[in-house]
């Protein structure tokens, strides 16, 4: 800085006179052709420094610590048991999280009614659901036979049945984790998709209101639509908590992929390799769904964002094209100021 | 710019009870606080009528009585008759349910101060979703329907561009040619450049204009008082709620009959 104020000050206005013999402004230096000198941080590239110590410190005891088994880990990682656990994790997942969804949606808008019946009933819900471990209440859905042996219909407030089940063929382990995950899902995902719903401006409902648009039309087409926004980062949240929460269905001794890892590991010992197939299943899961988040969430940006961001894809093609672009540039600039000015251009692009 | 009569002369089918809104003796108070006093206002089929008053005059509750977005406690709006939000069998006044509300509502078309353009759809998508929704048009007969409305308010090259592309004075354009979509009997602004920068106003008001000369019912709730006179059959003033002045515009204007409405001219002229 000091440099180009003694520049302006002395030398400048006669050096400029000399070289540049076209410029008008004399006074003014032309700052294309020096060189920008960016702030150094050294305090930032030694913390940068220690991080990426310790970071490569662990990535090396990951190869080189035979503890983790990693020869193991191969061996189970696609074993025919994990992959029916992950089906059933997956199924479990898909089931409950669409169930939950759909019922808070439901719940969020009975909240929303102007019904005090619809609204106390989806607030008492809401509230037993998010009041009871999850843990609890599979299993208690599990011990529903001993609560109530057979479920079926009949005379009211009576035990006369036209038409009945025994409870325990009902509610199979896995009809027991559905109802577990997916009512527990649904008082949470009811109260992000209120949430989402109120954070949408009131005068969309009066413009939808005024067009005359029908009440389906309008929370389908026109308050969803702009609620996913607030609801979306919130709702993976809770799928990505859902998928890795399935692994509590194993008290109820459901073979999801948790519940088979630790059999496998019971009964061979191997306890810290078969965590690690688990675990690296359930990092495959969530990147999957992140990925999918970043595109979800961008779909429903459109209109909220003057210009929608580019995809991780379009952005490295974009950064390709313009160091491919600097490449070609290079030699075809012999003349010293010119260089000088495609340089200041270039670090803003 | 200008609204050309292909629009309307389609829809015209009984010009002379082509929007006549009345208005007996609405009042309305919120928590104990009278909003509107007796209100009693007749408008005209085709005719312009201004509505001025300060800030919390009960100006804009007023006109959202008239398409039902505000109840009334006492008293009754009708549009060509109908009341909007009730059906009268013998002596007795049902309330209706929302379906009809809605399809009654259709024949007033609002537009806003914020013009509340849905964010998430384009300018056509805006115009086309109620004529699609309301089974009046398919989706293809809809979106020429929203380019025709848009070529009319000046945006004929904006059909797929965002609200948030667009400028105020654009996006309020937009909102009018939505309220048209539906051939609404009478069309109501609710301080239409108000949330516009004064440079913008102009564009707007130029749509407004042509709408006033084509025989569509107009009240609007306006600061612009330059505008109010060129445009408006008649100006009503209010004040707390109460209807202090109803005359052509002269009249108001140069002869002032209350006290308070000379005061209020005084400020605002």
């Amino acid at each position: 800085m000091t440099d180009i104020v003694q520049e302006y000050g002395s030398a400048a206005p006669t050096e400029d006179s000399s070289a540049t013999p076209q410029v008008v402004n004399r006074d003014s230096p032309d700052f294309a052709a020096f060189t920008v000198v960016h702030t150094r941080h050294y305090v930032r590239w030694i913390f940068g420094a220690l991080v990426l110590f310790v970071v490569l410190q662990f990535l090396w005891s990951l190869a080189t610590n035979d503890k983790y088994g990693w020869p193991v880990f191969a061996t189970y990682f696609f074993a025919p048991a994990i992959l029916k656990g992950i089906q059933l994790t997956l199924g479990l997942t898909v089931v409950a999280g669409t169930i939950g969804f759909l019922l808070g949606t439901l719940l969020a808008l009975a909240r929303l009614s102007k019904s005090p019946i619809l609204n106390s009933v989806s607030w008492s819900f809401i509230w037993f659901f998010r009041s009871v471990p999850l843990l609890v209440q599979l299993l208690v859905w599990y011990n529903l036979g001993y609560l109530y042996p057979r479920l079926g219909l009949g005379v009211p407030f009576t035990d006369n049945y036209f038409w009945s089940f025994d409870t325990v063929t009902l509610v199979s382990q896995f009809a027991a984790a559905v109802l577990g995950l997916s009512l527990n899902q649904a008082a949470y995902s009811a109260e992000i998709i209120r949430g989402g719903i109120l954070s949408v401006d009131q005068g969309q409902l009066e413009a939808a209101a005024a067009l005359g648009l029908p009440r389906h039309v309008r929370v389908l087409r026109i308050i969803l639509p702009q609620a996913a926004r607030a609801i979306l980062p919130n709702a993976f949240n809770e799928i990505i908590g859902l998928i890795k929460g399935t692994s509590i269905v194993s008290v109820i001794a459901l073979g999801e992929l948790f519940y088979v890892t630790q059999v496998i590991y019971n009964r061979n010992q191997q306890v810290i390799p078969l965590l690690l197939v688990s675990v690296v299943w359930y990092i495959i899961f969530t990147t999957v769904l992140s990925i999918a988040q970043f595109y979800v969430e961008r779909h429903f940006a459109r209109g909220a964002l003057r210009v929608v961001p580019p995809t991780p894809i379009q952005a490295a093609r974009a950064w390709v094209k313009t160091q491919w672009a600097r490449l070609d540039e290079k030699p075809a600039a012999p003349e010293p100021s010119k260089a000088a000015t495609t340089r200041i251009g270039g670090n803003g692009s | 710019m200008s609204i050309a009569a292909t629009h309307a002369s389609d829809t015209v089918t009984t010009p002379t009870t082509r929007g006549l809104v009345d208005i007996r003796g609405v009042s309305k108070s919120y928590a104990g606080h009278d909003v509107l006093h007796d209100v009693n206002l007749t408008v005209q089929p085709g005719e312009v009528v201004a509505i001025l008053g300060p800030s919390g005059s009960g100006k804009s509750t007023l006109l959202r009585t008239i398409n039902h977005l505000e109840s009334v406690d006492r008293g009754w709006v009708t549009v060509d008759g109908e009341l909007i939000g009730y059906e009268q069998r013998g002596d007795r006044l049902f309330e209706l349910k929302e379906r009809e509300i809605l399809k009654r509502r259709t024949n007033v078309g609002v537009v806003f101060q914020n013009f509340n353009l849905f964010p998430h759809l384009t300018a056509a998508e805006n115009i086309a979703v109620a004529p699609v929704a309301l089974g009046r048009l398919g989706k293809a007969d809809a979106r020429e329907l929203a380019l025709g409305l848009l070529a009319k308010v000046g945006l004929a090259d904006k059909p797929d561009a965002y609200p948030r592309q667009l400028s105020g004075g654009q996006q309020q354009r937009v909102a009018i040619a939505r309220a048209l979509a539906l051939q609404p009997k009478v069309l109501l602004f609710d301080e239409p450049t108000s949330a516009l920068d004064p440079e913008l106003v102009g564009e707007v008001l130029d749509v407004i204009r042509d709408l006033a000369k084509l025989g569509t019912t107009l009240i609007i709730v306006t600061h612009e008082i330059g505008f109010a006179r060129e445009v408006a059959d008649r100006i009503v003033f209010i004040d707390a709620g109460h209807i202090l002045e109803v005359g052509p515009p002269e009249r108001v204007f140069g002869s002032p009959k209350h006290p308070r409405t000379r005061e209020f001219l005084g400020r605002v002229l």
